[in-house]
């Protein structure tokens, strides 16, 4: 087998925070703590997590915008923190992002035609303003812009538009790897379907590989073929989508998976609810031993002394739980009672 | 008490607009709905659709100008709002009728502890004492499931967390017995676990109270979830009106078959989702025939000059599309 377009081994990435009074020691979040999975070429990985999970920071550290504090990225065998900052230049050509918010992620100063230039500025590529005009209605065009507002500002756009003028300026350098940070949770839901489409044709198109970082699991299960679940900081289960949502192996992806409202009322009337008490633990001061257990249904005496690895429990499909996997529980899809 | 059988709040025909010097948007066109004691309608449809304005028109909340419910009638108990003196509609807001917002840090006084502003409304509306009225606040604050009440009444908004906020929020609106429990999108901001424990606290508050809920929403899992019967609107107008589980086996009008589609599912996976081309209309720009037909993909030649009535398909469901043959009409 080739080797992944993007591995991540053992990443960390801790920020210190004052602590609560000025005497107080300095406190650590431990945002990303101890991560690692692979991304094979074609791929589109799905990370999945509630706010505060470290899914961003995650992303962040992988594009270099965030210092890393352990561990390594890999991308096409070379590791993004030892890169040079001519070669991180280079990197980054490769490695795009579109971002949640298309109101606060396009300058509102710039019209598409510079936003989209901005990038062959920057890197100096195609300098001939003919060119440069051609690559960047062909742009629009692959993102279902009209040509004619080339010359119209983002106010003048509506947030799936918008999406649309993110996705383009992505796809300007011809990527290999993107990003993609919650782009459709501010859209709409007629919008949504469009833009999870256009994400489809143009990996298909341009083979490119995406990773998804989503709090939604329905978007998740449509559009990834790998998931990983985090949670305060680190995977608890990672394996194929299909697997995963059908047999979930962990606790907080059962509850998770339980949690999401179908839009089927004739299933949501049979389905049973494990709900979850309680709120996420502050990072600042998470639980000892498994992180889930203050909330977990299944929680044993080791669980709060020890921190569960991940590991493989079935085949390509990993948990960090050393409960659920060796029990015979009914999974998530099977809490739906017989008709 | 009123009849127990007749509906609690019956909004007839309701019309809001926003006037500017330069444009007029009808952001309400003719919406009308009833509902009863322990009942959830679900108002779905996607931004710019007036879902919101049709609730701050219930509620009185409109700036006029340039805000202005020009027609129709909203039926509290039988009686009309929108004729009732502003002292009299100001009494059953907050009283009998409580709303609930999607983001509670923007509804909620950051400079006030939570006990105060809980107490603030049950000493106004039920002329409670101080004493009596930090009590209720403190078994409200419970309730709503939130731990510690009796301490947490003394700290400020800032101090708790998404969904902790938002049971501040029900509390609050809880306060005075409510008969119908407003929410706006009440649960869009907070993650699904938080979200499934905030709609299991609304029903369990409905069963005990016999409280009715209007439940503003674009999220179709919620609307399946929660709602009794569902509106669906688009463009100011109701498209759509159906018992819940009718509406999800047996949607008529295009734009509640194509919202229905494009919703992904955790249980199945689908190569491709149904999208709805294009975008809504912009209401200032006037529209002329039915406001989803240069997005519908079954529209005839009709629906791009003359808007569809709302025809009955039976007693309970009813669509506003010229491709719908109901009884009469």
């Amino acid at each position: 087998m080739s080797s992944p377009l993007l591995e991540v081994r053992g990443l960390k990435t801790h920020f210190s925070v004052a602590g609560e009074t000025f005497f107080d020691p300095k406190r650590t979040v431990k945002a990303v703590d101890g991560i690692s999975f692979s991304i094979e070429k074609g791929d589109t990985f799905g990370l999945i997590g509630e706010s505060g999970c470290g899914k961003t920071t995650l992303g962040r550290t992988i594009l270099a915008l965030e210092e890393r504090t352990e561990g390594d990225a890999i991308f096409e065998g070379r590791s993004i923190f030892a890169l040079s900052k001519r070669e991180l230049r280079g990197m980054r050509r490769n490695v795009q992002v579109i971002f949640q918010d298309p109101f606060s992620s396009l300058d509102p100063r710039m019209t598409v035609r510079q936003i989209l230039e901005e990038p062959f500025e920057i890197h100096g590529i195609l300098p001939s303003p003919r060119g440069r005009r051609e690559r960047i209605l062909e742009l629009m065009d692959v993102v279902g812009l009209p040509a004619a507002h080339l010359e119209r500002y983002p106010h003048q756009f509506s947030g799936g538009q918008r999406q649309r003028i993110g996705i383009a300026r992505a796809l300007a350098l011809n990527p290999k790897l993107i990003v993609c940070d919650e782009p459709v949770s501010a859209l709409d839901v007629s919008i949504q379907a469009q833009i999870l489409n256009l994400l489809q044709d143009l990996q298909r198109d341009f083979d490119l590989t995406y990773l998804f970082i989503a709090h939604d699991f329905s978007v998740v299960r449509h559009l990834c073929n790998k998931v990983a679940v985090m949670y305060l900081g680190r995977i608890v289960e990672l394996g194929e989508t299909d697997a995963l949502f059908e047999n979930p192996q962990h606790p907080y992806t059962e509850a998770l998976l339980s949690a999401v409202p179908v839009p089927d009322p004739s299933i949501e009337k049979r389905r049973k609810r494990i709900l979850l008490t309680g709120d996420v633990p502050s990072p600042l001061n998470p639980p000892p031993g498994c992180p889930f257990h203050p909330r977990c249904r299944y929680a044993q005496d080791s669980c709060r002394v020890e921190t569960p690895a991940l590991n493989e429990v079935r085949d390509a499909h990993f948990a960090a739980c050393p409960v659920l996997p060796f029990k015979d529980a009914p999974s998530a899809a099977a809490l739906i009672e017989a008709e | 008490m009123s009849d127990a059988s007749a509906p609690i709040l019956s909004v007839r025909g309701l019309k809001t607009e926003f006037r500017t010097e330069d444009y007029t948007v009808r952001a309400v066109d003719g919406l009308s709905y009833e509902l009863f004691r322990g009942e959830t309608v679900a108002i779905v449809g996607e931004s710019g659709s007036g879902k919101s304005v049709h609730a701050l028109s219930i509620m009185g909340l409109l700036p006029t100008p340039p805000a202005k419910v020009i027609g129709g009638e909203i039926l509290f108990d039988g009686v009309d709002l929108l004729k009732s003196s502003a002292e009299s509609v100001r009494r059953l807001r907050g009283d009998r009728i409580a709303m609930i917002f999607q983001e509670p840090m923007t509804s909620l006084n950051p400079v006030m502890r939570i006990g105060e502003q809980i107490a603030e409304a049950v000493k106004l509306h039920k002329g409670l004492s101080d004493e009596q009225a930090r009590e209720r606040a403190s078994s409200l604050l419970q309730k709503a499931g939130i731990p510690d009440a009796e301490k947490r009444l003394n700290d400020y908004p800032h101090q708790f967390s998404g969904g902790m906020r938002q049971r501040v929020m029900i509390a609050m609106a809880l306060s005075c017995d409510p008969d119908i429990l407003i929410a706006d999108e009440p649960t869009t901001a907070l993650d699904v676990t938080i979200q499934a424990q905030i709609l299991e606290l609304m029903r369990e508050l409905q069963r005990e109270f016999q409280m009715a809920l209007v439940l503003i929403t674009h999220n179709i899992g919620v609307v399946a979830e929660m709602a009794d019967e569902v509106v669906v609107m688009y463009a100011g107008r109701a498209v759509e009106h159906a018992p819940a589980e009718e509406l999800f086996r047996n949607p008529q009008h295009p734009y509640t078959r194509s919202l229905l589609a494009s919703v992904p599912s955790i249980y199945t996976r689908k190569d491709r989702l149904a999208s709805i081309p294009g975008q809504p209309p912009d209401l200032a720009l006037g529209i002329v025939g039915c406001p989803f037909a240069p997005r519908c993909g079954e529209k005839i030649e009709r629906c791009e000059s003359e808007d569809a009535p709302l025809v009955a398909l039976s007693a309970s469901h009813s669509a506003r599309c010229w491709l719908i043959e109901g009884e009469g009409k």
